[in-house]
């Protein structure tokens, strides 16, 4: 095992290149290879935030989609409505989400742990037939996007692929780093901490209710972002699509489950693993996701952590370390010494 | 095994990386009254709750009349014959005296105590037999949680901290029902933090300091001091 | 005017009995399982399909079928409960959640699979057009019959779990497990009978939604939202809450309907929302 160990830094430097690359994509990639690379930055977000909330704020969100909608709808009305330059609308979808979840957490939070999931739905169904009553916005068929704010994305049709897809990847870049900085802050040794142990985790004097609003608030601006960058690509709004329960919100947890919950690594392994397996499993029609439901739930009954927790048993460390630091110091706060190492973990008494 | 006992050994317990109970042996056998006294945090509400399988984590063998009850799930363990008092009562506090007392696996079974014979012991919670648990007195619900206990017709009673909270009067009065239950050939356990009534109470003790035992014997073989002293550390 | 309004809010009361079947096997399935049952929707979809099978298929009438499926749909539920629910039920609210998340979208699909994607309805028989006259206002007998179901169900149900020893070993068990293993009861077998009945309330739930209105292999998540606002609504554990919960949304929606057809299902969000603004513990809170 110790020796597995030693590969992680060559592979912290190739998952680092790996990065570095992908920002001159337009000058390496072909255009097809750039619109499924900026699809992939797009539901990487996405998990990122859906693990974010999940996996660490113990926020079980459902109502992902709502939020990328919000995204969706005020991209077009910026650009296609008010003339903005679509650079900056693309900031500008962000607030707007940002501000809808302000009252959106007021209210979900209201509910007990158990409901909030749901309540989530609730409010992103309601985003949507909002949305689909909107004047000027297409109603209930949806819009397209005039050629006019298309052309201000570049000349060409290749200078707008590669504006998108600089778009799209400064967001995924912008999502994992603030969401790597956040787990390895304070806050995010409190979320971890609470994870495995609530009356620690507030031992720890990491406020946990605040923290989890924060989280909420923070994951709401980029789901709105990623929906401004992808109707931009779309060119396109309709309240099925823009608010897809399917696309923004039930793919992205099965990538996150099967890759991995609680980890950063799992969400990036299982929305890559999607995008590999996806053109071949599109022709399973419906058993498409009757398969991805079944690894999900197989995912949760044999091993919670999902791919990335199998790889991680073999190799032994984390690719991206956010989690351990934290057990080591609950650990130590918790008990004033080491955690006892080499005793063997016998159940007695298995739950019945 | 000719007599019935209930042996603990070298068992431990742990919470998280939290050892709350280190390495340690008891017995108890029928128709005995044993005390484990400790102070606060010593280890002795863990203990009673690895016996009956309630526990996190838990190492060592706890065996009943020689055979290994450990590896039991709880209402298994309580089948067998070991029932807990637990500390706080753990009443359900929205059904009413009469549902906390018949709910147990063996009432209304042939054979086992019956429901009239807890009234008989205690008339009040048969005239509160329909109020919800939640409404009553402290010594009141803790005569539920008596009542429901030995409805599960055990051989052994663990008591976790019967008297906390009560009146002197009421916790006189429930202490004098212990003999009556021990005469019945019933092995019992009772954890407290008062020293002075469990151990007039009982045959022998143990002492637990920092989830070890740290005394243990007849009450009289030892001065007030010297239990004292293994009670608080020195 | 006076008698629009009336027929609006006699409207919105019948259709709340039809919510209030959607969301009394998912109230109880709360206390069991400790997180909202994500497929409940697609549970009752489920069943209207197997009703509709069996009553197509044999030629029975449909409240036959559902007699042949209630036992069916109780060993469903305490199947589902002991060898899958419980397996991942714990603290968290996260592996339920998500293993409920994954039948759902299984259950849908391999209905699409199975079925089509086309609309399918229940044969009533002679009772779908049946009318009544009551204080001069013409009533469909189907509406008022499930109206009468959901008062029945919710009446058995009360006195099941209120006034029955198997209902006092519910509340005990939902109310403090631990405390339950410590007078010999097995929590997982009592969680699994709960979870039959559940499976039992589905059922019937399931019949009167395949009789009064479409459905397809996507009108689950529909029907989850609406039993779990008549929940929240109606106030968290009190059966005669969820009632009140689903006739206040269905009132809602019948009032936005009258506005413009498309604003129906907005309406019962949008009094869901505010209410749960003003009131989170809901209309009728039971503690």
């Amino acid at each position: 095992m110790a020796k597995l160990t030693s590969y992680a830094a060559p592979l912290r430097g190739l998952l680092v290149l790996g990065a570095v690359a992908l920002a001159f994509g337009p000058w390496l990639f072909g255009g097809v290879t750039q619109i499924f690379l900026t699809q992939f930055f797009c539901m990487l977000v996405l998990a990122l935030m859906w693990n974010l909330l999940a996996g660490y704020a113990d926020i079980v969100t459902l109502g992902q989609h709502g939020f990328v909608g919000v995204g969706a709808y005020a991209l077009y009305g910026f650009t296609a409505l008010g003339g903005v330059n679509p650079f900056v609308a693309v900031l500008l979808a962000g607030l707007v989400a940002f501000l809808v979840a302000i009252p959106t957490m007021a209210l979900v939070f209201r509910l007990r742990a158990v409901y909030l999931a749901v309540g989530t739905w609730v409010v992103a169904e309601a985003l949507m037939l909002t949305a689909g009553k909107l004047p000027g916005l297409g109603q209930g068929s949806g819009a397209s996007l005039p050629v006019a704010v298309a052309r201000m994305l570049g000349a060409t049709p290749s200078a707008r692929f590669a504006s998108i897809y600089w778009l799209a990847f400064a967001l995924a870049l912008a999502a994992f780093l603030t969401t790597y900085l956040l787990l390895r802050s304070r806050i995010g040794l409190g979320l971890t901490a609470m994870r495995d142990n609530e009356e620690a985790a507030g031992a720890m004097g990491v406020d946990l209710r605040r923290a989890r609003i924060l989280c909420f608030l923070l994951t709401a601006p980029f789901l709105g972002v990623a929906g401004a960058v992808i109707t931009l690509q779309k060119l396109r709004v309709s309240p099925m699509s823009s608010f897809s329960v399917n696309e923004w919100t039930v793919f992205v947890i099965f990538n996150v489950v099967i890759g991995g919950i609680g980890s950063l690594e799992g969400p990036i392994l299982g929305t890559l693993l999607f995008f590999v397996l996806r053109d071949h499993l599109a022709d399973l029609g419906p058993w498409h996701l009757i398969v991805l439901g079944a690894l999900s739930i197989a995912t949760m009954l044999l091993e919670p952590r999902g791919l990335w927790g199998l790889a991680r048993r073999a190799l032994n460390f984390d690719l991206i370390p956010v989690s351990r630091a934290p057990s080591r110091e609950f650990a130590a706060r918790f008990q004033g010494g080491p955690t006892p190492q080499g005793e063997r973990e016998i159940s007695a008494h298995p739950a019945e | 095994m000719s007599e019935p006992r209930l042996t603990v050994e070298g068992v431990s317990v742990y919470y998280g990386p939290f050892r709350a109970v280190h390495d340690v042996s008891l017995t108890v056998g029928a128709g005995e009254i044993v005390s484990v006294i400790g102070a606060n945090g010593a280890g002795k509400s863990s203990l009673l709750k690895a016996i009956v399988g309630q526990a996190d984590r838990c190492e060592g063998r706890i065996a009943m009349n020689g055979a290994d009850i450990g590896r039991m799930g709880t209402p298994a363990i309580v089948r067998a014959g070991v029932a807990l008092v637990p500390e706080g009562r753990r009443l359900f506090p929205n059904l009413t005296v009469e549902e906390n007392l018949s709910l147990g696996w063996r009432v209304g079974r042939r054979g086992g105590p019956r429901l009239a014979d807890v009234y008989d012991i205690f008339p009040v919670l048969k005239e509160r037999r329909s109020s919800p648990a939640r409404v009553l007195s402290g010594g009141q619900q803790q005569m539920v949680a008596l009542g429901r206990a030995l409805l599960a017709d055990p051989r052994f009673l663990l008591c976790d901290e019967i008297s906390l909270g009560l009146a002197p009067t009421v916790i006189a009065d429930l202490y004098a029902l212990l003999p009556g239950i021990r005469d019945r050939g019933i092995g019992i356990v009772l954890v407290e933090q008062d020293i002075g009534r469990s151990l007039r109470a009982s045959t022998r003790f143990y002492c637990m300091l920092e989830g070890r035992i740290s005394l243990s014997g007849s009450p009289d073989a030892f001065d007030r001091e010297t239990i004292t002293r293994s009670y608080f550390g020195s | 005017m006076v008698a629009a309004i009336v027929n609006t809010l006699v409207q919105g009361v019948l259709i709340g009995g039809l919510y209030a079947l959607f969301a009394l096997g998912l109230s109880l399935s709360v206390g069991v399982m400790r997180a909202v049952n994500v497929a409940h929707g697609d549970f009752i979809v489920v069943v209207s399909y197997l009703l509709l099978s069996i009553a197509t298929g044999f030629g029975l009438n449909i409240f036959l079928a559902l007699a042949l499926v209630l036992p069916v749909a109780f060993l469903g539920g305490f199947a589902l409960q002991r060898y899958l629910l419980q397996r991942v039920s714990g603290k968290a609210v996260l592996a339920p959640l998500l293993v409920t998340f994954g039948l759902a979208i299984i259950i849908q699909n391999g209905l699409l699979e199975g079925y089509g994607a086309d609309p399918r309805v229940l044969p009533g028989g002679a009772l779908e057009t049946k009318v009544v006259s009551i204080f001069g206002m013409q009533l469909g007998l189907m509406p008022l019959v499930t109206l009468a179901a959901a008062i029945v169900l919710i009446f058995a149900l009360d006195r099941l779990l209120y006034k029955s020893q198997v209902g006092a070993l519910i509340r005990a068990v939902s109310d403090d497990p631990g405390a339950a293993s410590l007078i010999g009861l097995s929590p997982n077998q009592v969680y699994g009978i709960a979870m039959g009945i559940v499976g039992m309330t589905v059922a019937v739930a399931a019949c009167f939604m395949g009789l009064r209105s479409n459905f397809d292999p996507a009108s689950g998540p529909g029907n989850l939202l609406i039993a779990f606002e008549s929940v929240v609504l109606g106030g968290l554990g009190s059966l005669w809450g969820t009632l009140a919960g689903g006739v206040v949304l269905g009132v809602a929606q019948g009032v936005g309907g009258q506005i413009d057809f498309a604003w129906q299902t907005l309406a019962g969000h949008i009094v869901f929302l505010a209410v749960l603004a003003v009131r989170p513990q809901g209309l009728f809170p039971r503690y």
